[in-house]
C-alpha cells in the first residue's frame, strides 16, 4: 500500500528520539529567518509550538479565533499534567509512563510516539517552572504531586484546578515575548476556512477576519494545526462554545487522512444535564476521585425516593449504599480509567439507580475524605480527642485548599453546598482521542502541513489517562514539533517567500466565498442552533457510550439527511462583510454534520469494543470491554473521496515490541 | 418567569448605539445567564432579526471571554462568579435587567456587547513574561525550593482571566489590577526576580499609553474581580515600581 509512513526510527525504543533528533537535517540559524510558519490555534500545542518556533528564529503568524490566545480551551483543564520525574519515590519511570498510557488507551497507540510523550515529560516541568508557573508546592518548597485515574503511582503536577489555565499563561507569555520581539505576528479573531495546497505541499490558509468579515490570504512555507479536538459534535461537551473541526477538516478534505475519528472520551465525572435550555457541560475534575467515593443507592426503591425528593443522599446508611467501582474494581477502585468508569455509571443508571431528578447522575461523595483529613489535621495541630464538628471543620478546610475552586463552581452551577451533600455527577464528551492522521515528525499526509495536540491521533490510543492532554499538548509544541518540523524545511531554504498571487490561492478563496454565499442564500427555515442540538442527539443516542451496528447505520442516514436539510434550510441572519456569530457557527456546524458520518462510519467498521469505543456486540459475560488485536490492532486512517460516506479506509498495523499486549485489567 | 431586557445594540465601532427593550418569557432558575441570552436570540432568529452578539467561549468561568456590565456591576450581582456562572436563580420574575458592554476608553466598542481587550494583550506583550527560551536542558524543576506561601500567593496572583472586569468597575477605567497581578506573579518567585526591573517598568508605561486611568485607590475592582484578585497586588506593584524607578 505504502500510503502510511509512519516514519518511525528504527533501533530500541529508548534511543529512538534521541537518534532521530541527532540525525534529521536541520536549518541553519540564518536561513531560518527567510522561513514562515502559520500555526493555527493557541492553545498549548499551539502556543508552545509558536513560541518555540520564533525563538528558533522562524518567522511565524498565529490564528486564533478568541479574542485573546490567552483564552483557548487548554485553560479550562483543571487537574494536572503527567511526568515521570519520580519525585514522590514510588517507582515511577519513563517507562512505567509510557507503560501506563499505553494501557490506558487499550494498545491502540503508536508506541514510539508514546514512549517519546513520557521521555519529553520531564522537561516540560523543568521548562514551565522555569516560565514561572506557580505550581502546588509542598511546606518544604517543593512540588506537590497527586493522583490520576487508571495509574498507582503518583505523578501529576498541578495548580490547584487551574492547571491548564496556569500552563496556558505560562505558554502564552512565552509567546508574548515573541510578539514583543516581532517574531510572532498573532492574528486574533481570525478564523481558517481552508488549506490552500501548492505542488501538493500546505502552502498557506484561507482565513476571515471575524470582526471586519474580510477573506484574507496567507502564505508560509509550512502549516501547523493546533486547532484542538471537535468533540462538540455532540452539541453539549464539556468543550468551550466556539471549538470546532474546521481547520482539521478542511485539511482532511484537501488530502489528510483523518484517524480513528469513532475514539472519544467520554468524561465521567461531570454536571449532569438540567434541562433542554443546557448548552454546555461542566467538568468536575478527575483529581476529585482521589478523595471522592463514588456510589448510587443499592436498592432501587432507595433511589426513586431520591429522585422524587422524598430521600436525601446523606439519610442512606453505609450498607445501603453501593461504592460499585470498589465493588467491581477492587485494585483501582475510584481511580479507574475514564472510559470504565463512564460506562460503569451507565450501568448502574440503566439499571434503574441513578439519582437526580432526571436519573442519569451518581453520588460523588466527600464524607470520608473530609473525616479522614480532618482527624489528620486535629491531630497535626496537636487535638488528641477532637469532637466530630472540628474534625469536619478542619476536614472541610484541606479538601477545601484542594479543590476549593471545583466545589465553588459545582455550588453556583447546581445551587447545593458539596461540603455537606454529595455531588452529582454523569459522563459527558470531553476530548477526542481521534485527530489527523501524522506520522513521527506530527506531519499529516500533506506534505507541509503538521498536526499537533488534540488535533491529531497518535498518543492516547482509544481513551486518553487524566492530566496526559497537557502534558502532550506541551510535549509536542514545546519539544517535538520545532525539532520535526526542521527536518522538512530544510529542503525549503532556497524557495522564498511563497505568493499568494496564484491559481491555488485563487481557487482557495473563490472555494471560501463560494461557501459563505451558499450558506447566506437558503430557504431560511431554522437556526444554527437547531440543526446543532439536532446532529448531538443523534450522536449521543447512537454514537456515544454504547454503539452497536443497527444503530450506527442509522445514524449515518440520519446524519446525510440533516446535512442535506440543513444546506437547503439553514437560516444564518446578518451579513458576511460584518462580525457575525450566526455565519461562524453555521460554518462549524456545517462541517460537524459531514464529520459525524465519518465518526460513525469508523465506529461501524471497527467490530471490537476498545477504550471509549465500546459496541455492544462485543462485550465479556461481566459487561467489560472485549478486544479483538488478531483483526483490529490498527490505525483506521480515512481518506477523503467527495462525501464522507464514500471515506476510503487505510490502516497503519500497531506494532507492539517492547510491551505485551494483554486485556485490560483493573480489577 | 418573565424578564425585561435592555440591551445595548450597536451595529459596529462607527456607528452609534442604543439600549433595546426586550421582554422575554419561559426563563428558569436552572438557566446560566447566557443561556438566558441564547432564549432571547433563538426568538430573535425566529423572528428574522439579528442576534445580541457578546463573547463567550468556555462558560466554565476560566477563559475570560465574558464582559457583560450586568444592572451597573461587571458580572452581575453573584460575587466570585463570571457571567456565564451567573444563574437565573439571582433574578426574579418581573425583574428589568440593563446589559450593556464593559466600557472603558481602552475597551472600543466592536459590535452589541462585544468589546476589544487587545490592550490587555499588549501589555503583556510589554514584559508579563521570563525570558527563557524551551531547551530542553533548564534545571530541574525542583533545584530552586520556593516558600510555599510565596508560590501560594504568586498562584492567587496568576489566577487572573483577563476579563477586565476591574477596568470596567473603575470610575477611573484603571487596569492597574490586571497589571499588578501578573507583575506580582513574577515579582514573588525567584524565577522572575531577574527580569523584575525592566518588567515592571515596561507594563505600566505600556499601561498608561493604552488609555487606562490612574488608580485612586477605591478598590471597586478587587470587589467586582470574578477571581478575587487582591488589591495587595497594586501595593506590591507600587513598590515594585518605586525601587525599579529608583534603580533605573
Amino acid at each position: 500500500m505504502g500510503v502510511l509512513d509512519s516514519k518511525v526510527p528504527k533501533g530500541p525504543l529508548a534511543d529512538k528520539w534521541v537518534n532521530h533528533k541527532n540525525k534529521i537535517d536541520l536549518v541553519n540559524p540564518a536561513n531560518k529567518r527567510n522561513i514562515d510558519i502559520i500555526v493555527v490555534g493557541t492553545g498549548l500545542a499551539g502556543g508552545s509550538a509558536a513560541a518555540t518556533l520564533a525563538e528558533l528564529g522562524y518567522n511565524v503568524k498565529t490564528f486564533c479565533y478568541q479574542d485573546s490566545p490567552r483564552r483557548a480551551h487548554s485553560i479550562a483543564a483543571q487537574g494536572g499534567i503527567n511526568a515521570a520525574k519520580n519525585y514522590q519515590g514510588d517507582g515511577d519511570s519513563v517507562y512505567r509512563l509510557f507503560y501506563d498510557t499505553v494501557k490506558g488507551g487499550d494498545y491502540r497507540s503508536r508506541e514510539s510516539n508514546v514512549y517519546r510523550l513520557a521521555e519529553v515529560s520531564t522537561n516540560i516541568i523543568d521548562q514551565c517552572v522555569a516560565q514561572g508557573v506557580p505550581f502546588a508546592r509542598e511546606y518544604g518548597g517543593l512540588l506537590d504531586n497527586r493522583s490520576f485515574g487508571g495509574v498507582l503511582v503518583s505523578r501529576t503536577f498541578y495548580a490547584k484546578g487551574q492547571t491548564g489555565q496556569q500552563l496556558l499563561l505560562g505558554a502564552y507569555s512565552a509567546m508574548n515575548r515573541q510578539i514583543h520581539r516581532g517574531k510572532i505576528k498573532s492574528f486574533t479573531r481570525h478564523e481558517m476556512l481552508d488549506m490552500v495546497l501548492v505542488d501538493g505541499k500546505a502552502r498557506g490558509i484561507i482565513a476571515r477576519d471575524l470582526v471586519s468579515g474580510e477573506i484574507e490570504r496567507h502564505s508560509a512555507h509550512a502549516v501547523v494545526l493546533a486547532t484542538g479536538g471537535y468533540g462538540n459534535l455532540f452539541f453539549l461537551s464539556t468543550y468551550c462554545m466556539g471549538a470546532n473541526v474546521m481547520a482539521a477538516w478542511k485539511a482532511h478534505k484537501r488530502g489528510a487522512f483523518f484517524a480513528n475519528p469513532c475514539f472519544t472520551q467520554i468524561h465521567p465525572t461531570c454536571i449532569p444535564v438540567s434541562g433542554d435550555h443546557q448548552s454546555k457541560l461542566t467538568l468536575m475534575s478527575e483529581s476529585l476521585r482521589n478523595d471522592g467515593r463514588i456510589w448510587v443507592p443499592a436498592k432501587k426503591e432507595d433511589a426513586i425516593a431520591i429522585r422524587e425528593g422524598k430521600l436525601k443522599p446523606t439519610q442512606l446508611a453505609e450498607e445501603d449504599r453501593d461504592y460499585y467501582l470498589e465493588r467491581r474494581y477492587p485494585a483501582f477502585g475510584n481511580l479507574v480509567p475514564r472510559d470504565v468508569a463512564s460506562r460503569a455509571a451507565k450501568e448502574r443508571c440503566d439499571a434503574g439507580y441513578g439519582v437526580n431528578k432526571t436519573g442519569e447522575a451518581v453520588y460523588l461523595d466527600f464524607k470520608a475524605a473530609i473525616t479522614r483529613y480532618g482527624t489528620e489535621k486535629a491531630l497535626m495541630s496537636g487535638l488528641n480527642d477532637p469532637d466530630e464538628p472540628t474534625v469536619k471543620k478542619l476536614g472541610e478546610e484541606v479538601v477545601e485548599a484542594k479543590y476549593g475552586n471545583l466545589f465553588q463552581m459545582y455550588e453556583k452551577i447546581v445551587d447545593q453546598n458539596p461540603y455537606k451533600t454529595p455531588m452529582m455527577i454523569y459522563p459527558a464528551v470531553h476530548y477526542t482521542m481521534g485527530g489527523l492522521w501524522v506520522d513521527y515528525n506530527l506531519m499529516t499526509t500533506i506534505p507541509g502541513c503538521y498536526a499537533a495536540g488534540e488535533a491529531n491521533f497518535s498518543d492516547h490510543g482509544a481513551n486518553r489517562l487524566g492530566a496526559s492532554a497537557l502534558m502532550q499538548g506541551l510535549a509536542d509544541g514545546y519539544f517535538v514539533l520545532p525539532y520535526t518540523i526542521g527536518d522538512y524545511l530544510s529542503n525549503d531554504i532556497k524557495t522564498g517567500a511563497i505568493s499568494t498571487e496564484s491559481p491555488e490561492f485563487d481557487e482557495a478563496e473563490k472555494h471560501v466565498r463560494d461557501r459563505i454565499v451558499k450558506l447566506m442564500s437558503t430557504n431560511n427555515q431554522h437556526s444554527v442552533d437547531y440543526y446543532h442540538k439536532k446532529l448531538g442527539k443523534i450522536m449521543w443516542n447512537k454514537c456515544g457510550m454504547a454503539r452497536n451496528a443497527k444503530e450506527l447505520k442509522e445514524a449515518m442516514d440520519e446524519i446525510a439527511e440533516l446535512r442535506k436539510d440543513f444546506w437547503e434550510n439553514v437560516k444564518v441572519t446578518g451579513a458576511a462583510d460584518t462580525k457575525n456569530q450566526e455565519l461562524e457557527k453555521a460554518g462549524r456546524v456545517a462541517d460537524f454534520l459531514e464529520l459525524g458520518e465519518l465518526f460513525a462510519k469508523d465506529a461501524l467498521e471497527r467490530n471490537e469494543s476498545c477504550g471509549g469505543h465500546f459496541r455492544e456486540e462485543y462485550q465479556t459475560p461481566e459487561g467489560e470491554a472485549l478486544r479483538d488485536d488478531e483483526n483490529y490492532t490498527y490505525v483506521a486512517a480515512w481518506e477523503y473521496k467527495g462525501d464522507p460516506s464514500k471515506a476510503e479506509l487505510h490502516k497503519e498495523e500497531l506494532v507492539y515490541e517492547n510491551i505485551e499486549v494483554k486485556t485490560r485489567s483493573y480489577k | 418567569m418573565k424578564l425585561y431586557l435592555k440591551i445595548w445594540r450597536q451595529k459596529n465601532a462607527k456607528t452609534k448605539g442604543n439600549m433595546v427593550d426586550y421582554p422575554l418569557e419561559g426563563i428558569e432558575n436552572e438557566m446560566s445567564f447566557l443561556e438566558m441570552l441564547d432564549v432571547l436570540n433563538e426568538e430573535l432568529i425566529t423572528k428574522g432579526e439579528e442576534p445580541v452578539e457578546f463573547d463567550h467561549d468556555c462558560r466554565e468561568g476560566i477563559c475570560g471571554s465574558c464582559s457583560l456590565m450586568i444592572n451597573g456591576q461587571p458580572h452581575g450581582p453573584d460575587s466570585g462568579v463570571s457571567a456565564c456562572q451567573l444563574h437565573m436563580r439571582s433574578f426574579k420574575d418581573g425583574d428589568s435587567i440593563v446589559i450593556e458592554p464593559f466600557r472603558a476608553k481602552a475597551f472600543p466598542i466592536i459590535k452589541d456587547l462585544i468589546v476589544d481587550r487587545s490592550a490587555f494583550d499588549r501589555i503583556q506583550q510589554a514584559g508579563g513574561y521570563i525570558s527563557v527560551n524551551t531547551s530542553g536542558r533548564p534545571v530541574d524543576a525542583n533545584a530552586i525550593p520556593i516558600d510555599k506561601h510565596d508560590a501560594d500567593t504568586a498562584f492567587y496572583s496568576a489566577a487572573c482571566i483577563g476579563c477586565g472586569a476591574c477596568v470596567a468597575a473603575c470610575k477611573n477605567a484603571s487596569a492597574m489590577l490586571f497589571t499588578s497581578a501578573k507583575v506580582s506573579q513574577f515579582a514573588l518567585l525567584p524565577q522572575g526576580k531577574v527580569e523584575a526591573t525592566e518588567r515592571v517598568l515596561n507594563m505600566v508605561r505600556q499601561m498608561d499609553l493604552e488609555g487606562f486611568g490612574n488608580c485612586t485607590n477605591t478598590g471597586a475592582c478587587e470587589v467586582e474581580c470574578p477571581k478575587g484578585i487582591s488589591l495587595e497586588n497594586i501595593a506590591r506593584m507600587n513598590r515594585e515600581y518605586l525601587s525599579a524607578s529608583v534603580k533605573g
